[in-house]
């Protein structure tokens, strides 16, 4: 049977919305494919409902393992044995670093062909065929598999989510043995929020800061911006300065922060990585301001500015007053 | 203990990167680098080593690829390994992701570390996975994106940032441990270290020498097929503004603010 199992990360008695996107992804392609969608979860004490909730997004059967949760390589343990008890012929995942790390090691456990970072899959004489963007998403590369399984990791809300009324799905219990180096990592605290918890999902106008702002006070001028803007404006973060502890974690924007796609979206001092790209590219109006030409932002802004922000933001904030107040 | 770093070397950022039109593959001649992701990997390393908190014997670079990634190794010495192995054989070319890891963690075998270090993702390709497809194959716990690590009671105390805000782990060595660029401040190497890095010990190794079966390697071997490229749907090109008059560019972007009607 050409099925496909499908790894859903859950966190406080909710799936992720990138998981639920890929149970939608399964059940569309494994119809494609001949086959049924099954989903997979792992934790201590999965709630039933919450496994079987998956039905309403096309998986037809959950399953269900007892582990640690927040770690990857229990994972792998857990989707090898579903995948040698048999019939499974892909294993898909949703965007989000524990998928990455579980994809990764599957595919070194089974010698399982693996694409990451896909955007598209497409099903071709009972085959999967992934699209992965490369060189900046400058190409698409398209990947097929020769091994038995073939592991597909998507990026970043690349899967649509697609709710139905099929109901609850049947939900078994899977037993797994932990292997030797999978207990050899211990989770000591998760979900730590560092900083304040400010809301940037709501907002229509975002004023994002990164690197390029040199210090955690160059935030204040993003703020002062955003303040002159006024309404529902709000200031969001790239990773590098909330790990730099220049900014709240909540206000992140990327592949593990917030997605957002806002009226406008005003980046300043951010190069644009993939990762950044990912949670904000469906923004309606991009503006990026960078002092350096070749940034990738560049690339998908509609209106790009190179200069100096330091320059740049206090005027535009003293401009964007004055035509307020006009 | 012994660390290992897994380098690599990849195509200056300065350089354009393209796709091979004949193989569908990146094309990775021209001017290349160590990859800047891997220089906060020996960074931490070294501040393991002079931390203290565990003797550190030795750091040992180790890379995969064609013969211009010596200069990778040659960088990395002089940023602190004391010396580097190169696996360079023509039957690994081409491989995939997970040939590549096999092929890598065949070489650490060799060296038995208790530690390895990584770059969080290349430069190039963009895979953030090949630390624990080498972990895998070596039977180790792993981590990735990790931004602070301390060495606590034998073990490493590790903090990444994750799906639902910040995870501490803690993980036994030997470990496969990929770091992203906030865990330090790469230093800058000595002009003596430059000097000196060319003779410092390079161990370049084939596949036989430790033991990786053929049969698993090289683009033919690899389960991932990479059967064609094509060009992303086209998207119109953003307006762009060389700032030279601020006072002029402020008007411009207002103007483009109040066009779309964002005021």
């Amino acid at each position: 049977m050409a099925n496909i199992l499908v790894y859903a990360l859950h966190y406080d008695g909710a799936i992720n919305k990138n998981s639920l996107g890929a149970v939608s992804e399964g059940a569309k392609l494994a119809a494609e494919i001949g086959g049924e969608a099954h989903a997979i979860l792992l934790g201590e004490n999965v709630p039933q409902e919450l496994a079987a909730s998956l039905g309403n997004y096309g998986a037809k059967k959950v399953l269900v393992a007892e582990g640690p949760e927040g770690l990857a390589q229990p994972l792998v343990d857990a989707m090898a044995k579903a995948i040698a008890d048999g019939g499974y012929k892909y294993a898909l995942f949703g965007g989000g670093l524990l998928g990455f790390e579980i994809g990764a090691g599957l595919a070194a456990r089974l010698g399982a062909g693996v694409a990451m970072e896909v955007t598209g899959v497409r099903a071709e004489g009972g085959e999967l065929i992934a699209e992965r963007p490369i060189l900046g998403d400058s190409a698409i590369s398209e990947i097929k598999y020769r091994s038995d399984v073939g592991i597909i990791i998507g990026r970043l809300n690349a899967f649509e989510i697609k709710e139905t009324a099929a109901g609850a799905a049947p939900v078994e219990q899977l037993s797994f043995e932990l292997s030797a180096h999978a207990s050899q990592a211990k989770m000591l605290t998760r979900g730590e929020q560092r900083g304040a918890d400010v809301d940037i999902e709501g907002a229509s106008i975002l004023i994002a800061g990164g690197r390029g702002l040199g210090k955690a006070e160059g935030f204040e001028l993003c703020q002062q911006l955003a303040d002159a803007f006024g309404g529902n404006t709000a200031v969001a973060a790239t990773r590098a300065v909330v790990d730099a502890g220049w900014y709240p974690y909540a206000a992140q924007i990327g592949q593990t922060g917030k997605t957002v796609a806002p009226k406008l979206y005003l980046a300043a001092g951010i190069s644009g990585a993939i990762q950044h790209k990912v949670g904000m590219q469906a923004s309606e109006n991009i503006v990026a301001i960078n002092k350096d030409s070749n940034a990738p932002i560049f690339e998908f802004s509609d209106l790009g500015i190179v200069g100096d922000l330091n320059k740049i933001l206090p005027k535009l904030t003293e401009a964007v007053k004055a035509k307020k107040g006009s | 203990m012994k660390i290992c770093v897994l380098v690599k070397e990849v195509p200056d950022a300065a350089v354009e990167k393209r796709i091979d039109p004949s193989t569908g593959r990146m094309d990775r001649s021209g001017e290349k680098n160590l990859n800047p992701y891997d220089t906060h990997a020996i960074e931490a390393a070294m501040q393991i080593k002079e931390g203290g908190a565990v003797p550190v014997e030795e750091i040992v670079a180790v890379t995969m690829g064609p013969d211009s990634a010596v200069r990778a190794l040659h960088k990395a010495v002089s940023l602190g390994a004391d010396r580097s192995v190169h696996l360079s054989d023509a039957a690994v070319a081409g491989s995939d992701v997970a040939a590549t890891g096999y092929a890598l963690a065949k070489t650490l075998q060799r060296e038995k570390p208790d530690l390895v270090l990584l770059g969080q993702q290349s430069d190039d390709g963009e895979c953030y996975t090949i630390g624990a497809v080498v972990a895998e194959h070596l039977g180790m716990p792993s981590l990735t994106q990790v931004i602070k690590m301390d060495v606590e009671d034998g073990a490493l105390r590790c903090e990444r940032q994750a799906e639902y805000g910040y995870d501490t782990v803690q993980v036994q060595m030997p470990a496969v441990i990929s770091v992203g660029d906030a865990i330090n401040e790469p230093r800058y190497p000595s002009l003596k270290a430059i000097m000196g890095a060319k003779k410092k010990p390079l161990d370049a190794v084939g596949i036989a020498d430790v033991g990786i079966d053929a049969a698993k390697v090289g683009g033919d071997n690899s389960a991932a097929q990479w059967v064609a490229a094509k060009a992303p749907p086209a998207k119109a090109a953003g307006e762009i503004i060389e700032d030279e008059d601020t006072a002029e560019t402020v008007e411009k972007i207002v103007a483009w603010l109040d066009e779309r009607k964002l005021l």
